[in-house]
């Protein structure tokens, strides 16, 4: 580092200062000094990223930076640090920039809302989260960050709390990360257990000393944390329903930054990943099921959000296929594009919303083009973009995932790959078609108001619209060996090249082959959605029925949720209500038998209650005051026949204890004991 | 080493005899009171005072040793060895600040829903703080057992006549006899231990035959198979306490039949915990470590089956002493990881757990009294009417949930940590109450908190008042602080911690010199200890082996 790194720590601290500001006090600003707040803290974090960007490219040498020490617990020491180095900065680069168009696009989509200042305070909250998750410079600190923005997922999903499906929708979310996290957890303390520190450059630098056991051990737990964060098959059930926050919501934590922090851990932990090939083989492998399982559902869901939300489910699949296969410098490249052309979608999809009144079904929507052309534009580039189709972003990082799956000598993955890849962009384009062009189906009052949105949410569209249109050549190009690749390259390391395959390295026939497939799936996968959605609407429904079967399976989603509540949520409960009775009927039956047997020690113990306990009080001379009010009370209970079967208690056990040990003091003891009155 | 501190060396009062007798003297000036009014006044003043001298052994506690500080000896009984023998250290140092916390919060909390016998009410709290304090200073097993049994009184007297549900006689009694009974096993225990420390002490010249005196007696070896013996007796005393399943069953029905105040205590002050990590750990070194099995199982059942029952609790106060009870077990299996950093984070998490629960259980008694009613389902939308109030207790929530950033999620951290390197299973079965937590606790908010009003008393519903708005933020601040920066708290406990885990480990006996403490003269005492080097044989103790 040429200059020091403590100033990145102002990164999360401006937003921080936002939150306590618009927390504290935001109720009683106007939503004009709100939002200036709250945006202009994002940008102001952007500038010092960019200046960080700057910095670690001049010198891309790790660089750590400590605040204080947060937990001195004996053998464990945590720091509260910060790890400075290419993939923290393209990270940061991502949240702030990403971010900051996307709460410039909230002041125009919350405009008006009762919650104004909450919404940017959580926004915000976020943000802060979101940046200690990629700048810790341990486990734990990450951890801060990791339940963090789960944390504000929770406060944003539910954001519009009157509404009950948003409400539950948060619970879930935060319930199912919670059952990742647990894994995560446990991970940690593996590492703790054979490190004695969490601090990653410890763990790296000594990651040597591993078995490949403990290696996977460890990988697999933090792995189930990701699977939980980024929602991958078997917990992605939480995201499609978080999609009952906000759009820009949606846009930012359940799109660009908070699904992909799996993505990033597992980069960042690649040294141990590296050193356990099954955990590798299981990231791979539940990256591409998981792309191609929640491609189906996308194919016939018909709520706008809810398309984009499987098909997030299904690029982040991608993301983790690329870390299974070694190229993690490709999950980064893609995670960055996705961030773009994810946000523009959700959010352009937001700006029908917003025109529609909060109309989120596309089957009441069609010929929107006409009304909403900047809105269409952009997102049919976005659409291009995820398609993979060339030049636009989305295929260079795509096409690079699928050739690294198949180079790796997993054909079978990059197979899964490319069918997913194909129903991309057949579902995108159904979307397309659904919403922007065919025959306007809404009610004439909703087509009466339908309006372009403001300014202030069509700008960022249109930036992230250019990002999305040249993102990929300007950061990617050309392929495994663009700006990216080398910028990440001292952390990722090269890209892990199998051996006896360094000389394919350069872009061979296979390579362009490769490519040429993915365009073809992609074209093949536009063209059928334009013939079904455009050109013989009618076809849709034909379809649709004579597949009845599989389009029911489909759309119900493969009933995992009911599967979950039926095999995991009511047993729980009734586990609950099992252990309940237990408590009153076994323990407490027990409790009550000894209770009543002591019972028949109450005629003995009367004589003690008359003449110890009121004489005592009668002695003080305040038994007037209190023994009206209290006495009365103590005679329903009878506290002292139970002291008085204390006592026999005592002397038994006393006695229980002479006999085992035959001790001759005890008997001077307990006659010194009595003499004393009974202690 | 450890060594012990007196008062006249630290400050210049003895502090902890004030902080015992400053409640029991204002309770016995409200006895003499006729207005009302000012009775709750004095009392209010007289809890503030009490959190402020406690407050006070912060600044003056000397962090990074062992000893016993602020040390009071007088001889009491001398022939059978009782002595008024107070002290100490980074053990109690916060609980007693804790507890006095807690009181204040209480009485502001009870300022005006208490109206009958207010009086006797507020000398009740006083003495059961007065109480508390005393177990947790107390350095004589009889001076212990005494505060120990006494602070049963005013708690039965709280939970029968303040008490709320209709059953709390039964809950009163319930509460008595199960403590009774467990401090009576306690109390054998420390006869077994009083006479073994006879048998040894006859055979050393300079020695008092008797003692009670806590340091005194971790000296004596005890043989294995009387610390089985004890440990069993003087768990059992603890484990009710605590509660430790399946001795809990007083807990929840104490909780729901009495008034606010014992539900704050109970959740609030965890004197089954310090019992064992006190007496227990170092004084049946052995014995705890071959008690480990059964102690995690009985832990992790209760932490397991506590969340599943608060999982399915419509009640809010049954599930916050579930609830409690889930979260004693995290602090009992990181008490049995019987290493540095479980022991830590146990004792960490016994104040966190006591600040979160504490504010867990203000947040019921709010909506309480609102409603009237501990059934969430008569809640619903709160956040719309009670925007504070919903703000705080979702921080409170969070916090018992073990978000990172709260204190609790120290205390689990360490705890879990500490476990793993015992048994790995043990702290996977420990994460898996972490989902658990969530999912009630969420759950809760969710209906108590969140959706649409749909009940007409909703609607009306105030938000906060100051007084409980000063409660709340006390806890929340609590919380952040802990959570953000726990190492003032950390390395005040680490020393004391230390010297547990050393006894543990080694099973080394004696843990410090034995000497001789003139009443008169403290300094000499001191003097002696320190000029004998740290390495030196303690005097007249040669053979210290355990057996």
């Amino acid at each position: 580092m040429v200059i020091g790194v403590d100033f990145v720590w102002l990164i999360p601290a401006f937003p921080l200062l936002a939150v306590l500001i618009n927390g504290l006090v935001g109720h009683r600003l106007s939503e004009r000094a709100v939002s200036v707040t709250a945006v202009g803290s994002v940008g102001l974090s952007f500038l010092v990223a960019s200046a960080t960007l700057v910095q670690v490219i001049a010198d891309p040498a790790p660089a750590v930076t400590a605040l204080f020490t947060w937990i001195p617990g004996g053998d464990l020491v945590v720091e509260f640090n910060a790890l400075i180095d290419p993939l923290t900065a393209v990270m940061m680069m991502v949240i702030t920039g990403v971010g900051f168009l996307i709460h410039a696009y909230s002041i125009g989509y919350m405009h008006g809302d009762s919650g104004y200042a909450r919404y940017f305070t959580y926004l915000n909250l976020f943000t802060v989260s979101m940046l200690i998750l990629v700048m810790g410079g341990n486990y734990l600190v990450m951890f801060i960050g990791w339940e963090g923005v789960g944390l504000c997922s929770y406060l944003l999903i539910g954001f519009w709390y009157e509404r009950t499906s948003a409400i539950k929708a948060g619970t879930k979310a935060f319930v199912v990360n919670r059952i990742g996290d647990a894994g995560f957890l446990v991970g940690l303390f593996l590492i703790f257990a054979r490190f004695g520190s969490l601090n990653y450059s410890d763990v790296f630098s000594r990651a040597g000393e591993l078995s490949t056991a403990t290696a996977t051990a460890i990988t697999l737990c933090l792995f189930i944390g990701a699977i939980g964060k980024s929602a991958q098959l078997p917990l992605y059930t939480w995201l499609p329903d978080a999609m009952e926050g906000p759009t820009p919501v949606s846009a930012l934590i359940h799109a660009a930054t908070m699904v992909t922090a799996g993505v990033y851990m597992v980069v960042r932990n690649h040294v141990l990943f590296d050193m356990a090939p099954l955990s590798l083989q299981t990231v791979a492998v539940i990256g591409a099921a998981t792309a191609l399982f929640s491609a189906t559902i996308g194919l016939v869901q018909y709520d706008i959000k809810r398309v984009l939300a499987y098909s997030t489910v299904s690029q982040l699949g991608y993301m983790f296929l690329a870390c299974g296969v070694g190229a993690y410098a490709s999950a980064i490249f893609h995670l960055v594009t996705h961030a773009f052309f994810k946000a523009l979608l959700f959010m352009s999809a937001g700006s029908v919303i917003h025109a529609m009144g909060g109309e989120q079904d596309m089957r009441k929507m069609g010929g929107l083009a006409k009304h909403l052309p900047k809105t269409a534009t952009v997102f049919i580039i976005g659409a291009i973009a995820i398609a993979g189709i060339p030049p636009l972003a989305g295929f260079w990082s795509k096409d690079e995932i699928l050739g690294a799956a198949f180079k790796h000598g997993a054909p079978v993955l990059w197979f899964m790959g490319l069918t997913a890849a194909a129903m991309t962009s057949f579902y995108m384009f159904r979307q397309v078609y659904m919403t922007f062009y065919g025959s306007a189906r809404m009610d004439h009052d909703v087509e009466h108001h339908l309006h372009e949105s403001p300014n202030v949410m069509i700008y960022p569209l249109i930036v992230l619209a250019a990002l999305s249109l040249l993102g990929g050549l300007l950061l990617g190009f050309p392929p495994e060996e663009g700006w990216i690749h080398r910028f990440l390259g001292p952390v990722t390391g090269a890209q892990a090249v199998p051996a006896g395959r360094q000389e394919a390295h350069a872009i061979g026939a296979i390579d362009y082959i490769l490519m040429g497939l993915s365009v073809a799936v992609a074209l093949a996968g536009w063209m059928t959605a334009r013939q079904i959605y455009l050109k013989k609407p009618e076809t849709a429904g034909a379809l649709a029925s004579r597949f009845a079967t599989a389009h029911s399976v489909l759309y119900n989603k493969y009933w995992v949720d009911e599967l979950y509540d039926a095999t995991v949520v009511e047993p729980s409960k009734g586990l609950g209500r099992v252990a309940n009775r237990f408590d009153d009927r076994i323990i407490d039956g027990i409790v009550n038998a000894v209770g009543n047997l002591t019972q028949a020690g109450a005629a003995l113990s009367t004589g003690f209650e008359k003449y110890m306990i009121y004489g005592l009080l009668n002695i003080t001379g305040y038994a007037n005051h209190i023994a009206a009010a209290i006495l009365r009370k103590i005679q329903s209970g009878q506290v002292h026949h139970y002291a008085a079967l204390l006592v026999i208690g005592i002397f038994i056990l006393v006695n229980l204890y002479l006999w085992f040990f035959d001790n001759t003091t005890v008997a001077l003891l307990l006659s010194r004991l009595s003499l004393n009155g009974g202690n | 080493m450890n060594l012990e501190i007196f008062w006249n060396q630290q400050i210049g009062f003895p502090i902890l005899t004030l902080l015992i007798f400053l409640p029991v003297a204002g309770a016995v000036s409200l006895w003499m009171r006729k207005d009302l009014r000012g009775a709750r006044i004095e009392a209010l003043i007289l809890s503030l005072v009490e959190l402020a001298l406690s407050l006070l052994l912060f600044p003056f506690f000397a962090s990074g040793v062992s000893a016993m500080q602020f040390v009071e000896y007088v001889p009491w009984i001398t022939p059978l060895g009782i002595s008024y023998h107070l002290g100490i250290d980074g053990i109690s140092l916060f609980l007693v600040i804790l507890t006095a916390l807690l009181t204040v919060l209480t009485l502001i909390y009870s300022w005006d829903r208490i109206r009958e016998h207010l009086r006797e009410y507020l000398i009740c709290l006083l003495i059961l703080e007065a109480t508390m304090i005393g177990v947790f200073i107390s350095l004589d097993l009889v001076l212990f057992f005494v505060f120990w049994e006494v602070m049963l009184i005013p708690m039965y007297f709280l939970i029968k006549i303040w008490g709320t549900g209709p059953d709390r006689d039964y809950a009163a009694l319930k509460y008595v006899v199960y403590n009774l009974t467990g401090s009576v096993l306690m109390l054998v225990g420390f006869i077994i231990l009083y006479l073994n420390y006879h048998d040894w002490a006859v055979q050393i010249r300079g020695l008092e035959p008797y003692s009670f005196n806590y340091q005194r007696l971790l000296h004596a070896p005890v043989s294995f198979e009387k610390q089985l013996w004890i440990f069993a007796l003087v768990f059992l005393g603890f484990a009710v306490k605590g509660p430790v399943f399946p001795f809990h069953t007083w807990l929840p029905s104490a909780m729901l039949q009495g008034p606010i105040a014992v539900s704050v205590m109970l959740s609030g002050v965890k004197l089954g915990s310090y019992g064992l990590l006190r007496f227990n750990l170092p004084l049946t070194p052995e014995a705890s470590q071959v008690a480990v099995p059964v102690m995690m199982a009985l832990a992790l059942i209760g932490l397991i089956y506590g969340a599943f029952i608060a999982l399915s609790q419509p009640n809010l106060m049954t599930m916050m002493a579930y609830a409690g009870i889930s979260h004693l077990g995290f602090v009992t299996v990181g008490l049995f990881a019987l290493n540095q950093i479980g022991i830590e984070g146990a004792l960490l998490q016994m104040i966190n757990l006591g600040v979160a629960g504490a504010g867990m259980i203000f947040v019921v008694a709010f909506l309480l009294d609102r409603r009237g009613s501990f059934n969430m389902h008569d809640y619903g939308g709160l956040a719309k009417r009670a925007p504070l109030l919903a703000t705080l207790s979702l921080i409170i929530v969070l916090a018992s949930l073990a978000l990172p950033g709260t204190n609790v999620f120290i205390g689990e951290f360490m705890i879990l940590a500490g476990v793993f390197k015992v048994s790995a299973l043990y702290a996977v079965i420990g994460v898996t109450a972490v989902i658990l937590g969530a999912a009630y606790l969420l759950w809760m908010y969710e209906r108590v908190m969140l959706g649409k009003i749909e009940k007409p008393e909703i609607a009306v519903m105030p938000d906060l008042n100051r007084r409980e708005a000063v409660i709340a933020y006390t806890l929340v601040a609590l919380i952040l602080w802990i959570g953000l920066y726990p190492a003032p708290l950390l390395s005040r406990m680490e020393p004391s911690v230390r010297a547990v885990v050393d006894r543990l480990e080694k099973q080394e006996l004696p843990l410090n010199p034995v000497v001789r403490i003139d009443p008169n003269n403290p300094h000499a005492y001191l003097l002696e200890l320190l000029s004998h080097s740290e390495t030196a044989p303690a005097v007249g103790v040669s053979e210290g082996s355990v057996k």
